[in-house]
């Protein structure tokens, strides 16, 4: 039996309010969209445009023939004045295209997609879908159906967890039959007997909107209220009671979980050849009018910023994502991403404080409490600040979803979701698997 | 064999230059909970707040004493280890603050001031400092300081002035039942051991003793005035979620069930004693106590099955102390006891059956 539930994680204040009532509006073109070809999780894409080229909105201007991948598209018509590396949210360098924006031009005219391959994940595939919920892997991937692995059920994450965000919210208000669309093309897609989209009950209009066009055959759960409800096992857990085995994917307990963006975005792929060159972004925090933005891949973050008011002075940090997940910016003028669900600024009093001398372990237990894979960070924590890698093998460090919960509750601060990746990163090298 | 060698944690990547305004370029989560080490010291000082308040107002100026000498010992002792050893100063965590009161609560309350500064003293250095500080001990310091200054000064800790003429029961009379006045510290645990040993010769009435212990209990230590307002801190600690009621309760019902099962008053031998302070305040302390769940309700039941048994087959019948600070040694190996199982964990040998 489904618990609604899982086991661990916290509760932190959701500090929705300020964008969970703020329609989505469309963020004007920039003049320069820097467009990265690694937007994704797997082999980032080549460039298929050169300087001097013009691209229509919708064109595909990066691809590449790899399996766990997704071709990248003009997200408006100009003109190609570069391709550069530039720094990406991530942190990382990623080859992009820089494109002058065409200063008249028809935002909704678009190329359509052409598929290399039939079925739902064709379509996904070539309309460079990835999850949308932060964790950008190409869609398509999961979406192949497979014999090994029969789906029967898929579950739709409305759940959007994260303190902050209201994107997910919003496009469930706003377009929810676009959201019950694309469950039912991925239901059909793999052949999924139950189709499920599961909200967090903190969001009762959203639940509400989804019934009202669910129609038959589609299920709209109310989830508890915990972070993190949509972390994808956890999710599985509370609307299936199934668990899936550490280091396998959800598909061997017969299970899909896509992102409600995601779902949407693929319901405009097939039913109209959009692919995906745009996304809804919540902009909130220390910022003059918090809202939700669709905004056109490769727009500058700073872009973004100023067109949500720009920082206030209190502004001490700004982060990709929600709170508990996110990369923190360095540089405001990178480029939004397929990932990015939200440019939070954090007032120096939000933000977790920042520890520069080493906090004890006070072997509180609240880690442990916490772990939503029930695991025991502080040891894995330890063994990794002591460079005992085999000690962190042994604590199941690998089984960690990097969620942040154990970080949250710490009281001396220590930094232990960034030790646990220290701890997984150095399995990883040395060749451990799950 | 081959190390690999990650890079180090680097909080921010070196090549992002900060950005006007919001300069913080950190590693997440970036948000974090508001419980910090510091509140939670004082939450527990503030639990027992109310008992040690009112065995001062029982007690008079030899609990005062009592406590100013505990306290003063344990928080100078962190700050003058930290000054001497050059590190940061770490006297204002709370963390010896509450050292000092535990120890001081376990204190009859006519020792000496001196031997009060010596338990702070050594509580804190040899009890928690020379491991490397809070976190590093592997012993509760405010028991290792009450051990040490009770077996070096065994004769003046023993020797319990009793306060005549209580408030709701008198003292047990120590006159009254004779031989008893040889018998270093006339605790009504003490004079309910020799009832025991001399085959209930005296009628020591174990049941009419719950309401002085409860409330008004002058023949103890410092903190063993009130077992009714420990109780209360302890349950307010359980409730806010500071402490596990694993450790308490499997503490507290071994205490009562081996009493049933020897013949003894089960409620006369949780509440006489150091039980009730040494189950909710010293055996839950989380340094010294285990990290798991299933492990914490070991430690208390181990806790509770050593102080029971050497209470009534011991030496001496007040045996806290030792009791707890023996399981302290052997809280990492109950941890040890109880590995992770991760969410979806599959046993190993059977994994090919479970998936199929």
């Amino acid at each position: 039996m489904a618990g609604g539930t899982f086991h661990g994680g916290i509760h932190p204040p959701d500090r929705k309010a300020a964008t969970s009532g703020a329609q989505i509006e469309r963020a004007p073109l920039p003049e320069r969209l820097t467009v990265p070809m690694s937007q994704h999780l797997g082999a980032p894409c080549a460039p298929l445009v050169a300087k001097g080229d013009h691209v229509l909105r919708g064109q595909v201007i990066g691809d590449v023939d790899a399996m766990i991948s997704a071709p990248v598209h003009a997200p408006a018509a100009g003109e190609v004045t570069g391709i550069v590396t530039a720094l990406t949210p991530g942190g990382i360098r990623s080859v992009c295209v820089v494109i002058a924006v065409d200063a008249e031009q028809d935002r909704d005219a678009f190329v359509p997609v052409v598929p290399s391959r039939a079925g739902v994940d064709g379509v996904a595939r070539a309309a460079g879908l990835v999850g949308l919920g932060g964790a950008a892997f190409p869609s398509a991937v999961k979406l192949a159906p497979s014999k090994h692995t029969p789906i029967d059920t898929v579950i739709l994450n409305g759940c959007e967890c994260e303190p902050y965000l209201t994107c997910d919210h919003r496009v469930m208000l706003e377009a929810p039959e676009r959201v019950v669309a694309g469950a039912r093309l991925i239901a059909e897609a793999v052949g999924a007997a139950r189709t499920v989209i599961a909200v967090e009950d903190n969001k009762p209009d959203a639940v509400e909107s989804l019934r009202a066009v669910a129609g038959d055959g589609v299920e709209v759960l109310s989830v508890r209220t915990r972070y993190p409800q949509g972390a994808e096992k956890q999710l599985i857990f509370a609307v299936t009671g199934r668990s899936v085995p550490g280091g396998k994917l959800p598909a061997t307990v017969g299970c899909l979980v896509h992102n409600v963006q995601t779902a949407a975005a693929l319901a405009d792929a097939i039913e109209t050849g959009l692919p995906l060159i745009e996304r809804v972004v919540t902009v909130s925090g220390a910022v003059g009018r918090p809202g939700n933005y669709r905004v056109a891949l490769g727009t500058p973050v700073s872009a973004l910023l100023a067109l949500a008011g720009g920082l206030t002075p209190a502004a001490a940090r700004v982060i990709a994502g929600g709170p508990m997940t996110a990369q923190p910016l360095g540089d405001l003028d990178v480029p939004v991403v397929k990932g990015m669900s939200g440019i939070v600024a954090l007032t120096a009093a939000e933000a977790a404080p920042i520890v520069d001398a080493d906090q004890p372990c006070i072997r509180c237990g609240r880690c442990v409490e916490a772990c939503p894979m029930l695991l025991h960070p502080y040891a894995i924590a330890n063994y990794a600040d002591r460079r005992m890698w085999d000690g962190c093998e042994r604590f199941f460090a690998l089984d960690c979803i990097e969620c942040g919960c154990c970080s949250y509750v710490c009281p001396t601060n220590r930094p232990l979701l960034q030790l646990l990746r220290v701890g997984k990163a150095a399995l990883m090298t040395k060749g451990v698997r799950r | 064999m081959s190390e690999a060698t990650p890079a180090p944690v680097k909080i921010a990547p070196a090549d992002m230059p900060p950005i006007a305004g919001a300069r913080q370029v950190v590693a997440g989560p970036h948000i974090a909970g508001t419980v910090s080490g510091r509140r939670i010291m004082l939450l527990v000082v503030g639990a027992l707040a109310p008992a040690a308040l009112w065995s001062v107002v029982c007690l008079g100026m030899p609990a005062v004493i009592v406590y100013a000498a505990c306290v003063l010992a344990s928080v100078g002792t962190e700050f003058a280890w930290n000054a001497i050893a050059r590190r940061p100063h770490t006297f204002m965590d709370g963390s010896a603050l509450l050292t000092g009161i535990l120890l001081a609560m376990c204190m009859p309350p006519m020792t000496p001031w001196w031997i009060c500064m010596v338990g702070g003293v050594v509580a804190i250095a040899l009890g928690k400092m020379m491991f490397g500080g809070l976190g590093f001990n592997l012993f509760n310091p405010a028991l290792v300081g009450r051990a040490v200054a009770l077996l070096s000064w065994l004769g003046v800790m023993g020797e319990l002035k009793p306060y005549a003429g209580g408030w709701l029961v008198a003292v047990p009379d120590v006159a009254a039942v004779g031989k008893f006045d040889a018998i270093s510290g006339a605790t009504r645990l003490a004079v309910a051991a020799a009832d025991r040993a001399a085959g209930g010769a005296y009628g020591f009435d174990l049941a009419a003793q719950y309401p002085a212990l409860l409330l008004k209990n002058l023949a103890g230590s410092v903190g063993e005035v009130s077992a009714a307002l420990l109780i209360a801190g302890g349950l307010f600690l359980i409730l806010i979620k500071i402490v596990d009621w694993r450790i308490p309760l499997g503490y507290i019902g071994t205490v009562a069930a081996l009493s049933w099962a020897v013949g003894s008053d089960p409620i006369f031998n949780v509440l006489a004693g150091g039980v009730v302070l040494g189950a909710f305040f010293m055996a839950t302390d989380y340094v010294t106590s285990p990290i798991t769940k299933k492990g914490r309700l070991v430690f208390g039941i181990g806790c509770g099955l050593f102080n029971a048994v050497t209470r009534f087959y011991g030496p001496m019948p007040e045996t806290t102390t030792f009791a707890i600070l023996f399981m302290n040694g052997l809280a990492p190996i109950i941890d040890r006891m109880f590995m992770p199982r991760p969410f979806g964990w599959v046993k190993p040998a059977k994994e090919a059956k479970a998936d199929a």
